[in-house]
Protein backbone atom coordinates (compact mmCIF):
# COMPACT_ATOMS: atom_id res chain seq x y z
CA UNK A 1 0.00 0.00 0.00
CA UNK A 2 2.75 2.52 1.32
CA UNK A 3 4.83 1.87 -2.25
CA UNK A 4 1.61 1.80 -4.16
CA UNK A 5 0.32 5.58 -2.55
CA UNK A 6 4.36 6.92 -3.10
CA UNK A 7 4.26 5.54 -7.08
CA UNK A 8 1.29 7.67 -7.55
CA UNK A 9 2.49 10.56 -6.47
CA UNK A 10 6.25 10.10 -8.31
CA UNK A 11 3.82 9.59 -11.74
CA UNK A 12 1.76 12.80 -10.56
CA UNK A 13 4.99 14.32 -10.36
CA UNK A 14 6.08 13.61 -13.24
CA UNK A 15 2.60 14.24 -15.03
CA UNK A 16 3.28 17.89 -13.56
CA UNK A 17 6.66 18.27 -15.12
CA UNK A 18 5.48 16.95 -18.56
CA UNK A 19 2.68 19.50 -18.04
CA UNK A 20 5.02 22.18 -17.09
CA UNK A 21 7.40 21.93 -19.47
CA UNK A 22 7.50 24.71 -22.15
CA UNK A 23 10.35 26.11 -23.96
CA UNK A 24 13.22 27.14 -21.66
CA UNK A 25 14.14 29.93 -23.75
CA UNK A 26 10.90 31.63 -25.26
CA UNK A 27 10.54 32.50 -28.85
CA UNK A 28 10.55 35.90 -29.55
CA UNK A 29 6.94 36.20 -30.01
CA UNK A 30 5.57 38.20 -27.08
CA UNK A 31 5.02 41.38 -29.52
CA UNK A 32 3.06 39.13 -32.52
CA UNK A 33 0.87 37.71 -29.47
CA UNK A 34 -0.07 41.17 -28.13
CA UNK A 35 -0.79 42.80 -31.56
CA UNK A 36 -2.92 39.95 -32.56
CA UNK A 37 -5.39 39.61 -29.58
CA UNK A 38 -5.33 43.36 -29.17
CA UNK A 39 -4.04 43.27 -25.24
CA UNK A 40 -1.36 43.26 -23.27
CA UNK A 41 -1.32 42.04 -19.69
CA UNK A 42 1.00 44.65 -17.56
CA UNK A 43 1.94 43.07 -13.87
CA UNK A 44 1.40 46.27 -11.55
CA UNK A 45 1.42 46.60 -7.49
CA UNK A 46 -2.01 47.57 -6.65
CA UNK A 47 -0.84 48.04 -2.89
CA UNK A 48 2.10 50.29 -3.33
CA UNK A 49 1.41 54.13 -3.63
CA UNK A 50 2.40 55.97 -5.26
CA UNK A 51 3.98 53.66 -7.66
CA UNK A 52 0.64 51.19 -8.44
CA UNK A 53 -2.65 51.26 -6.22
CA UNK A 54 -5.76 51.99 -5.82
CA UNK A 55 -7.28 55.10 -6.13
CA UNK A 56 -10.27 56.61 -3.59
CA UNK A 57 -12.27 55.82 -7.19
CA UNK A 58 -11.22 51.73 -7.12
CA UNK A 59 -8.99 52.32 -9.96
CA UNK A 60 -5.84 51.46 -10.60
CA UNK A 61 -3.09 54.74 -10.49
CA UNK A 62 0.25 55.64 -9.77
CA UNK A 63 3.30 56.34 -11.78
CA UNK A 64 3.66 52.74 -12.96
CA UNK A 65 -0.16 52.56 -13.88
CA UNK A 66 0.24 55.60 -15.60
CA UNK A 67 3.23 54.30 -17.41
CA UNK A 68 2.04 50.93 -18.29
CA UNK A 69 -1.24 52.69 -19.53
CA UNK A 70 0.82 55.04 -21.72
CA UNK A 71 2.92 51.76 -23.69
CA UNK A 72 -0.65 50.30 -24.20
CA UNK A 73 -2.03 53.24 -25.68
CA UNK A 74 1.00 53.49 -28.13
CA UNK A 75 1.06 50.20 -28.76
CA UNK A 76 -2.83 50.68 -29.89
CA UNK A 77 -3.81 47.88 -27.57
CA UNK A 78 -6.05 47.26 -24.63
CA UNK A 79 -4.37 47.52 -21.25
CA UNK A 80 -5.05 44.35 -19.05
CA UNK A 81 -3.60 45.13 -16.10
CA UNK A 82 -2.48 42.17 -13.36
CA UNK A 83 -2.34 43.22 -9.79
CA UNK A 84 1.28 41.84 -9.28
CA UNK A 85 3.34 41.25 -5.32
CA UNK A 86 7.30 41.77 -5.01
CA UNK A 87 8.22 37.92 -4.68
CA UNK A 88 5.25 36.51 -7.31
CA UNK A 89 5.84 39.52 -10.37
CA UNK A 90 9.29 37.73 -11.58
CA UNK A 91 7.36 33.86 -11.83
CA UNK A 92 4.35 35.66 -13.33
CA UNK A 93 6.53 36.95 -16.05
CA UNK A 94 8.48 33.78 -16.74
CA UNK A 95 4.97 31.71 -16.83
CA UNK A 96 3.72 34.07 -19.13
CA UNK A 97 0.59 35.58 -16.75
CA UNK A 98 2.23 38.89 -17.84
CA UNK A 99 3.76 40.47 -21.02
CA UNK A 100 5.69 43.29 -19.16
CA UNK A 101 6.76 43.75 -15.31
CA UNK A 102 5.99 47.53 -14.38
CA UNK A 103 5.87 47.91 -10.62
CA UNK A 104 8.32 49.47 -8.78
CA UNK A 105 11.27 46.89 -10.44
CA UNK A 106 14.79 47.47 -10.02
CA UNK A 107 17.55 46.38 -11.55
CA UNK A 108 20.87 44.03 -10.07
CA UNK A 109 22.63 41.30 -11.64
CA UNK A 110 20.43 38.35 -10.19
CA UNK A 111 17.61 39.53 -11.74
CA UNK A 112 19.26 40.60 -15.26
CA UNK A 113 20.24 36.56 -15.24
CA UNK A 114 16.55 35.96 -15.48
CA UNK A 115 14.89 38.60 -17.22
CA UNK A 116 15.75 41.87 -19.90
CA UNK A 117 15.20 45.56 -18.63
CA UNK A 118 13.98 48.43 -20.61
CA UNK A 119 15.47 51.72 -20.22
CA UNK A 120 14.34 53.46 -16.77
CA UNK A 121 11.34 55.36 -16.45
CA UNK A 122 10.64 56.63 -12.96
CA UNK A 123 13.00 57.34 -10.13
CA UNK A 124 13.43 55.33 -6.72
CA UNK A 125 15.17 55.98 -3.41
CA UNK A 126 15.79 52.94 -1.22
CA UNK A 127 16.26 54.03 2.81
CA UNK A 128 15.96 53.15 6.06
CA UNK A 129 13.34 54.98 8.06
CA UNK A 130 13.20 54.63 12.19
CA UNK A 131 12.18 57.02 14.96
CA UNK A 132 13.92 59.67 15.86
CA UNK A 133 14.71 58.72 19.05
CA UNK A 134 17.06 55.99 17.75
CA UNK A 135 20.40 57.40 16.60
CA UNK A 136 21.11 55.94 13.20
CA UNK A 137 24.07 57.35 11.73
CA UNK A 138 25.73 54.54 9.81
CA UNK A 139 25.12 51.02 8.84
CA UNK A 140 26.93 50.10 11.45
CA UNK A 141 24.71 51.66 14.12
CA UNK A 142 22.15 48.95 12.99
CA UNK A 143 23.77 46.04 14.92
CA UNK A 144 21.50 44.50 17.72
CA UNK A 145 18.00 46.47 15.92
CA UNK A 146 15.33 44.82 14.23
CA UNK A 147 14.23 46.03 10.88
CA UNK A 148 11.23 45.13 8.28
CA UNK A 149 11.58 44.52 4.60
CA UNK A 150 9.62 42.57 1.81
CA UNK A 151 10.90 39.61 0.82
CA UNK A 152 13.09 39.39 -2.59
CA UNK A 153 13.22 43.00 -2.93
CA UNK A 154 16.40 44.54 -3.61
CA UNK A 155 16.90 46.73 -0.16
CA UNK A 156 16.50 42.47 0.88
CA UNK A 157 19.71 42.51 -0.84
CA UNK A 158 21.49 45.49 0.17
CA UNK A 159 20.84 45.22 4.03
CA UNK A 160 22.13 41.46 4.14
CA UNK A 161 25.29 42.87 2.09
CA UNK A 162 25.66 46.11 4.21
CA UNK A 163 24.34 45.68 7.68
CA UNK A 164 26.18 44.22 11.11
CA UNK A 165 25.14 40.38 11.23
CA UNK A 166 23.16 41.09 14.92
CA UNK A 167 20.34 43.13 13.23
CA UNK A 168 17.56 41.31 12.97
CA UNK A 169 15.89 40.97 9.46
CA UNK A 170 12.28 40.25 9.23
CA UNK A 171 10.85 39.82 6.46
CA UNK A 172 7.18 39.85 4.98
CA UNK A 173 4.98 39.58 1.85
CA UNK A 174 4.17 42.47 0.43
CA UNK A 175 4.76 46.35 1.52
CA UNK A 176 1.94 47.14 3.05
CA UNK A 177 2.45 44.17 5.97
CA UNK A 178 6.04 45.48 6.00
CA UNK A 179 5.17 49.03 6.93
CA UNK A 180 2.13 47.87 9.29
CA UNK A 181 4.76 45.82 11.18
CA UNK A 182 6.55 49.38 11.57
CA UNK A 183 3.75 51.12 12.61
CA UNK A 184 2.58 48.90 14.81
CA UNK A 185 6.42 48.89 16.33
CA UNK A 186 7.08 45.08 16.14
CA UNK A 187 10.14 46.11 14.39
CA UNK A 188 12.36 49.32 15.25
CA UNK A 189 13.28 50.20 11.48
CA UNK A 190 11.95 50.24 7.84
CA UNK A 191 13.67 49.49 4.57
CA UNK A 192 11.58 50.39 1.58
CA UNK A 193 10.84 53.31 -0.93
CA UNK A 194 11.22 56.35 -0.02
CA UNK A 195 7.93 57.73 -1.74
CA UNK A 196 6.48 54.85 0.21
CA UNK A 197 8.10 55.38 3.61
CA UNK A 198 6.54 59.21 2.96
CA UNK A 199 3.11 58.32 2.59
CA UNK A 200 3.16 55.81 5.54
CA UNK A 201 4.38 58.16 8.23
CA UNK A 202 2.37 61.09 7.02
CA UNK A 203 -0.59 59.19 7.75
CA UNK A 204 0.90 57.58 11.32
CA UNK A 205 2.27 60.58 12.97
CA UNK A 206 3.00 59.03 16.40
CA UNK A 207 5.47 57.00 15.33
CA UNK A 208 7.49 59.78 14.72
CA UNK A 209 9.61 58.23 12.14
CA UNK A 210 12.06 60.20 9.42
CA UNK A 211 14.67 59.26 6.85
CA UNK A 212 17.70 57.70 8.13
CA UNK A 213 20.39 56.28 5.79
CA UNK A 214 19.95 55.48 2.02
CA UNK A 215 20.15 51.91 0.80
CA UNK A 216 20.20 52.85 -2.80
CA UNK A 217 19.23 54.68 -5.43
CA UNK A 218 17.66 52.72 -7.66
CA UNK A 219 15.24 53.57 -10.09
CA UNK A 220 12.52 51.63 -12.03
CA UNK A 221 13.27 49.26 -14.72
CA UNK A 222 10.49 47.83 -16.98
CA UNK A 223 10.38 43.79 -16.78
CA UNK A 224 10.62 41.78 -20.15
CA UNK A 225 10.69 37.93 -20.76
CA UNK A 226 14.03 36.81 -21.66
CA UNK A 227 15.05 36.82 -25.08
CA UNK A 228 11.87 38.98 -26.22
CA UNK A 229 13.95 41.26 -28.07
CA UNK A 230 11.22 42.76 -30.60
CA UNK A 231 8.91 43.80 -27.64
CA UNK A 232 12.13 44.98 -25.69
CA UNK A 233 13.13 47.42 -28.47
CA UNK A 234 9.44 48.78 -29.11
CA UNK A 235 8.87 48.97 -25.51
CA UNK A 236 12.24 51.08 -25.37
CA UNK A 237 11.37 53.36 -28.22
CA UNK A 238 8.19 54.36 -26.30
CA UNK A 239 9.50 55.05 -23.18
CA UNK A 240 12.81 57.21 -24.88
CA UNK A 241 9.78 59.20 -26.65
CA UNK A 242 7.76 59.88 -23.37
CA UNK A 243 11.33 60.79 -22.16
CA UNK A 244 12.39 63.39 -24.35
CA UNK A 245 8.69 65.08 -25.03
CA UNK A 246 8.16 65.39 -21.07
CA UNK A 247 5.57 62.52 -20.02
CA UNK A 248 7.78 61.03 -17.82
CA UNK A 249 8.87 63.95 -16.23
CA UNK A 250 5.36 65.12 -15.43
CA UNK A 251 4.05 61.29 -14.54
CA UNK A 252 6.87 61.83 -12.08
CA UNK A 253 5.75 65.58 -10.74
CA UNK A 254 2.28 64.52 -10.30
CA UNK A 255 2.98 61.45 -8.23
CA UNK A 256 6.07 61.38 -6.80
CA UNK A 257 5.75 64.99 -5.70
CA UNK A 258 9.74 65.66 -7.28
CA UNK A 259 11.35 65.33 -11.26
CA UNK A 260 12.29 61.99 -12.56
CA UNK A 261 16.44 63.49 -12.37
CA UNK A 262 18.81 61.71 -14.52
CA UNK A 263 17.17 58.23 -15.62
CA UNK A 264 19.88 55.60 -16.84
CA UNK A 265 19.56 54.82 -20.53
CA UNK B 1 11.68 21.34 -22.24
CA UNK B 2 12.15 23.77 -18.49
CA UNK B 3 15.15 22.62 -17.51
CA UNK B 4 14.78 21.84 -13.52
CA UNK B 5 17.80 22.30 -11.29
CA UNK B 6 17.44 21.04 -7.92
CA UNK B 7 20.97 21.99 -6.87
CA UNK B 8 20.66 25.32 -6.07
CA UNK B 9 17.41 24.98 -3.87
CA UNK B 10 19.18 21.74 -1.98
CA UNK B 11 22.57 23.84 -1.71
CA UNK B 12 20.37 26.08 0.62
CA UNK B 13 19.59 22.84 3.02
CA UNK B 14 20.70 25.41 6.05
CA UNK B 15 18.00 27.45 5.49
CA UNK B 16 15.22 24.24 5.09
CA UNK B 17 16.21 22.89 7.66
CA UNK B 18 15.95 25.27 10.19
CA UNK B 19 12.03 26.28 8.32
CA UNK B 20 11.37 22.65 9.33
CA UNK B 21 12.51 23.31 12.71
CA UNK B 22 10.91 26.18 13.49
CA UNK B 23 7.45 24.07 12.02
CA UNK B 24 7.83 21.31 13.88
CA UNK B 25 8.48 24.03 17.22
CA UNK B 26 5.47 25.17 16.48
CA UNK B 27 3.43 22.46 15.40
CA UNK B 28 4.63 20.71 19.03
CA UNK B 29 4.40 23.42 21.15
CA UNK B 30 0.90 24.48 20.13
CA UNK B 31 -0.52 20.67 19.65
CA UNK B 32 0.25 20.00 23.13
CA UNK B 33 -1.41 23.31 24.40
CA UNK B 34 -4.04 23.67 22.04
CA UNK B 35 -5.14 20.25 22.95
CA UNK B 36 -5.05 20.36 26.63
CA UNK B 37 -6.70 24.25 25.92
CA UNK B 38 -9.44 22.32 23.93
CA UNK B 39 -10.07 19.88 27.07
CA UNK B 40 -10.68 22.13 29.23
CA UNK B 41 -12.97 24.16 27.32
CA UNK B 42 -15.11 21.04 26.40
CA UNK B 43 -15.00 20.42 30.15
CA UNK B 44 -16.67 24.32 30.42
CA UNK B 45 -18.97 23.47 27.96
CA UNK B 46 -20.54 20.76 29.15
CA UNK B 47 -20.13 21.16 32.90
CA UNK B 48 -18.62 24.44 33.34
CA UNK B 49 -21.11 27.27 34.66
CA UNK B 50 -23.81 29.34 32.89
CA UNK B 51 -21.12 32.37 32.53
CA UNK B 52 -18.62 29.86 31.48
CA UNK B 53 -20.11 28.23 28.95
CA UNK B 54 -21.54 31.19 27.41
CA UNK B 55 -17.73 32.83 27.17
CA UNK B 56 -16.11 29.68 25.78
CA UNK B 57 -18.81 29.26 23.26
CA UNK B 58 -18.47 33.06 21.91
CA UNK B 59 -14.79 32.01 21.89
CA UNK B 60 -14.92 28.91 20.11
CA UNK B 61 -17.39 30.21 17.44
CA UNK B 62 -15.12 33.48 16.76
CA UNK B 63 -12.30 31.35 16.11
CA UNK B 64 -13.86 28.71 14.00
CA UNK B 65 -15.84 31.50 12.21
CA UNK B 66 -12.56 33.64 11.64
CA UNK B 67 -9.43 32.95 8.95
CA UNK B 68 -6.48 31.80 10.97
CA UNK B 69 -4.23 34.59 8.94
CA UNK B 70 -7.08 37.03 10.30
CA UNK B 71 -6.10 35.65 14.11
CA UNK B 72 -2.70 35.55 13.13
CA UNK B 73 -2.31 39.51 11.83
CA UNK B 74 -4.62 40.77 15.08
CA UNK B 75 -2.32 38.65 17.40
CA UNK B 76 0.68 39.96 15.72
CA UNK B 77 -0.25 43.35 14.24
CA UNK B 78 -3.29 44.29 16.68
CA UNK B 79 -2.07 43.76 20.21
CA UNK B 80 0.72 46.22 19.90
CA UNK B 81 -1.40 49.28 20.08
CA UNK B 82 -3.08 47.89 23.49
CA UNK B 83 0.39 47.49 24.47
CA UNK B 84 0.70 43.92 23.89
CA UNK B 85 3.72 43.03 21.77
CA UNK B 86 4.80 39.74 21.16
CA UNK B 87 7.96 37.90 19.49
CA UNK B 88 7.13 36.45 15.94
CA UNK B 89 7.59 32.77 17.50
CA UNK B 90 5.34 33.79 20.29
CA UNK B 91 2.63 35.62 18.39
CA UNK B 92 2.55 32.11 15.85
CA UNK B 93 2.39 29.61 19.14
CA UNK B 94 -0.74 31.85 20.23
CA UNK B 95 -2.80 32.08 17.22
CA UNK B 96 -2.15 28.16 16.99
CA UNK B 97 -2.89 27.30 20.41
CA UNK B 98 -6.08 30.01 19.98
CA UNK B 99 -6.97 28.37 16.89
CA UNK B 100 -6.47 24.42 17.68
CA UNK B 101 -8.08 24.59 20.80
CA UNK B 102 -11.53 25.77 19.91
CA UNK B 103 -11.54 23.10 16.92
CA UNK B 104 -10.41 20.54 19.57
CA UNK B 105 -13.07 22.17 22.03
CA UNK B 106 -15.18 20.99 20.19
CA UNK B 107 -14.08 17.21 18.52
CA UNK B 108 -13.59 16.32 22.30
CA UNK B 109 -16.83 17.29 23.35
CA UNK B 110 -18.41 15.05 20.45
CA UNK B 111 -16.00 12.58 22.40
CA UNK B 112 -17.60 13.28 26.13
CA UNK B 113 -21.28 13.03 25.21
CA UNK B 114 -21.02 9.69 23.40
CA UNK B 115 -20.37 8.55 27.01
CA UNK B 116 -23.08 5.78 27.58
CA UNK B 117 -25.65 6.50 30.30
CA UNK B 118 -24.89 3.30 32.22
CA UNK B 119 -21.49 3.61 32.41
CA UNK B 120 -22.08 7.45 34.36
CA UNK B 121 -24.33 5.28 36.59
CA UNK B 122 -21.51 2.72 37.26
CA UNK B 123 -19.15 5.64 38.66
CA UNK B 124 -22.05 7.49 40.37
CA UNK B 125 -22.94 4.42 42.26
CA UNK B 126 -18.98 3.56 43.34
CA UNK B 127 -19.60 6.62 45.06
CA UNK B 128 -16.69 8.59 42.99
CA UNK B 129 -15.73 12.41 42.97
CA UNK B 130 -17.32 14.24 40.43
CA UNK B 131 -13.61 14.63 39.10
CA UNK B 132 -12.63 11.14 39.36
CA UNK B 133 -15.78 10.25 36.77
CA UNK B 134 -14.29 13.24 34.73
CA UNK B 135 -10.91 12.15 34.52
CA UNK B 136 -11.05 8.12 34.74
CA UNK B 137 -14.14 6.80 33.72
CA UNK B 138 -15.36 10.03 31.22
CA UNK B 139 -11.86 11.37 29.63
CA UNK B 140 -9.71 8.32 28.50
CA UNK B 141 -12.25 6.58 26.27
CA UNK B 142 -13.48 10.01 25.02
CA UNK B 143 -10.31 10.55 23.61
CA UNK B 144 -10.06 6.88 22.62
CA UNK B 145 -13.10 7.54 20.28
CA UNK B 146 -12.06 11.12 18.86
CA UNK B 147 -8.06 10.47 18.67
CA UNK B 148 -8.20 10.51 14.96
CA UNK B 149 -9.81 13.31 14.53
CA UNK B 150 -8.02 15.62 16.69
CA UNK B 151 -5.06 14.14 15.02
CA UNK B 152 -6.20 15.44 11.70
CA UNK B 153 -6.90 18.43 13.37
CA UNK B 154 -3.12 19.03 14.99
CA UNK B 155 -2.48 18.48 11.15
CA UNK B 156 -4.19 20.45 9.62
CA UNK B 157 -3.01 23.31 12.23
CA UNK B 158 0.70 21.93 11.15
CA UNK B 159 -0.01 22.74 7.82
CA UNK B 160 -1.74 26.22 8.25
CA UNK B 161 1.45 27.58 10.15
CA UNK B 162 2.74 28.01 7.12
CA UNK B 163 0.90 31.19 6.97
CA UNK B 164 3.30 31.97 10.03
CA UNK B 165 6.09 33.02 7.24
CA UNK B 166 3.44 35.99 6.48
CA UNK B 167 4.75 37.95 10.05
CA UNK B 168 7.98 36.92 8.97
CA UNK B 169 8.27 33.65 11.23
CA UNK B 170 11.23 31.99 9.63
CA UNK B 171 9.54 28.64 9.06
CA UNK B 172 9.25 26.08 6.01
CA UNK B 173 7.40 27.72 3.74
CA UNK B 174 9.09 31.11 4.23
CA UNK B 175 12.20 29.19 3.60
CA UNK B 176 10.57 27.87 0.24
CA UNK B 177 9.85 31.33 -0.21
CA UNK B 178 12.96 33.36 0.70
CA UNK B 179 14.84 30.28 -1.72
CA UNK B 180 12.87 30.90 -4.64
CA UNK B 181 13.08 34.69 -4.01
CA UNK B 182 16.92 34.29 -3.97
CA UNK B 183 17.51 31.32 -6.91
CA UNK B 184 14.07 31.99 -9.32
CA UNK B 185 13.88 29.12 -8.90
CA UNK B 186 10.25 28.53 -7.41
CA UNK B 187 9.07 25.79 -8.69
CA UNK B 188 12.08 23.41 -7.94
CA UNK B 189 11.44 25.46 -4.44
CA UNK B 190 7.81 24.12 -3.90
CA UNK B 191 8.57 20.82 -5.11
CA UNK B 192 11.11 20.28 -2.03
CA UNK B 193 8.99 21.82 0.47
CA UNK B 194 5.80 19.84 -0.78
CA UNK B 195 7.47 16.88 -0.07
CA UNK B 196 9.10 17.73 2.98
CA UNK B 197 5.24 18.69 4.31
CA UNK B 198 3.62 15.83 3.16
CA UNK B 199 6.97 13.41 4.55
CA UNK B 200 5.84 15.15 8.15
CA UNK B 201 2.63 15.32 8.10
CA UNK B 202 2.56 11.51 7.60
CA UNK B 203 5.24 11.13 10.13
CA UNK B 204 3.40 13.47 12.34
CA UNK B 205 0.44 11.15 12.02
CA UNK B 206 2.06 7.85 12.48
CA UNK B 207 3.75 9.15 15.50
CA UNK B 208 0.49 10.53 16.94
CA UNK B 209 -1.20 6.94 16.05
CA UNK B 210 1.35 5.53 17.91
CA UNK B 211 1.93 7.64 21.14
CA UNK B 212 -1.87 8.11 21.67
CA UNK B 213 -3.35 4.52 22.67
CA UNK B 214 0.43 3.89 24.53
CA UNK B 215 0.29 7.43 26.51
CA UNK B 216 -2.52 9.72 26.47
CA UNK B 217 -5.21 7.00 26.85
CA UNK B 218 -4.62 3.23 27.02
CA UNK B 219 -7.13 1.17 25.02
CA UNK B 220 -7.84 -2.58 25.71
Amino acid sequence: MKFNAFSNLAALMASAVLMFAVPAHAADDSLTAVMAKKSIALGVASDFPPYGYMGPDFKLTGVDVATAQLIADKLGVKAEFVPVSTPNRIPYLQTKKIDLIVSALGKNAEREKVIDFTVAYAPFFQAVFGPKALNIKSFGDLAGKTIAVTRGTIQDDVLQQVAPPTLKIMRFEDDATTVAAFISQQTQLLATGAAVAAAAVQKNPQVQAEYKLLLKDSPNFIGVRKGESALLSKVNDILRVAKADGTLEQYSQKFLGRGTGVLPD
Amino acid sequence: MIEFNFAVVLAQWPMLMRGLGLTMVLTAASAVLGAMLGTACAWARLHGGMVLKRVVGLYVELVRNTPFIIQLFFIFFGLPSIGVRLSVELACVLAMVLNLGAYACEIVRAGLQATPRGQLEAAMSLALTPWQIFSRVVLPPALARIWPALVSQIIIVMLGSAVCGQISAEELSQAANLISSRTFRSFESYIVVTLAYLVLAVALRQLLNWFGPRFIFVSR
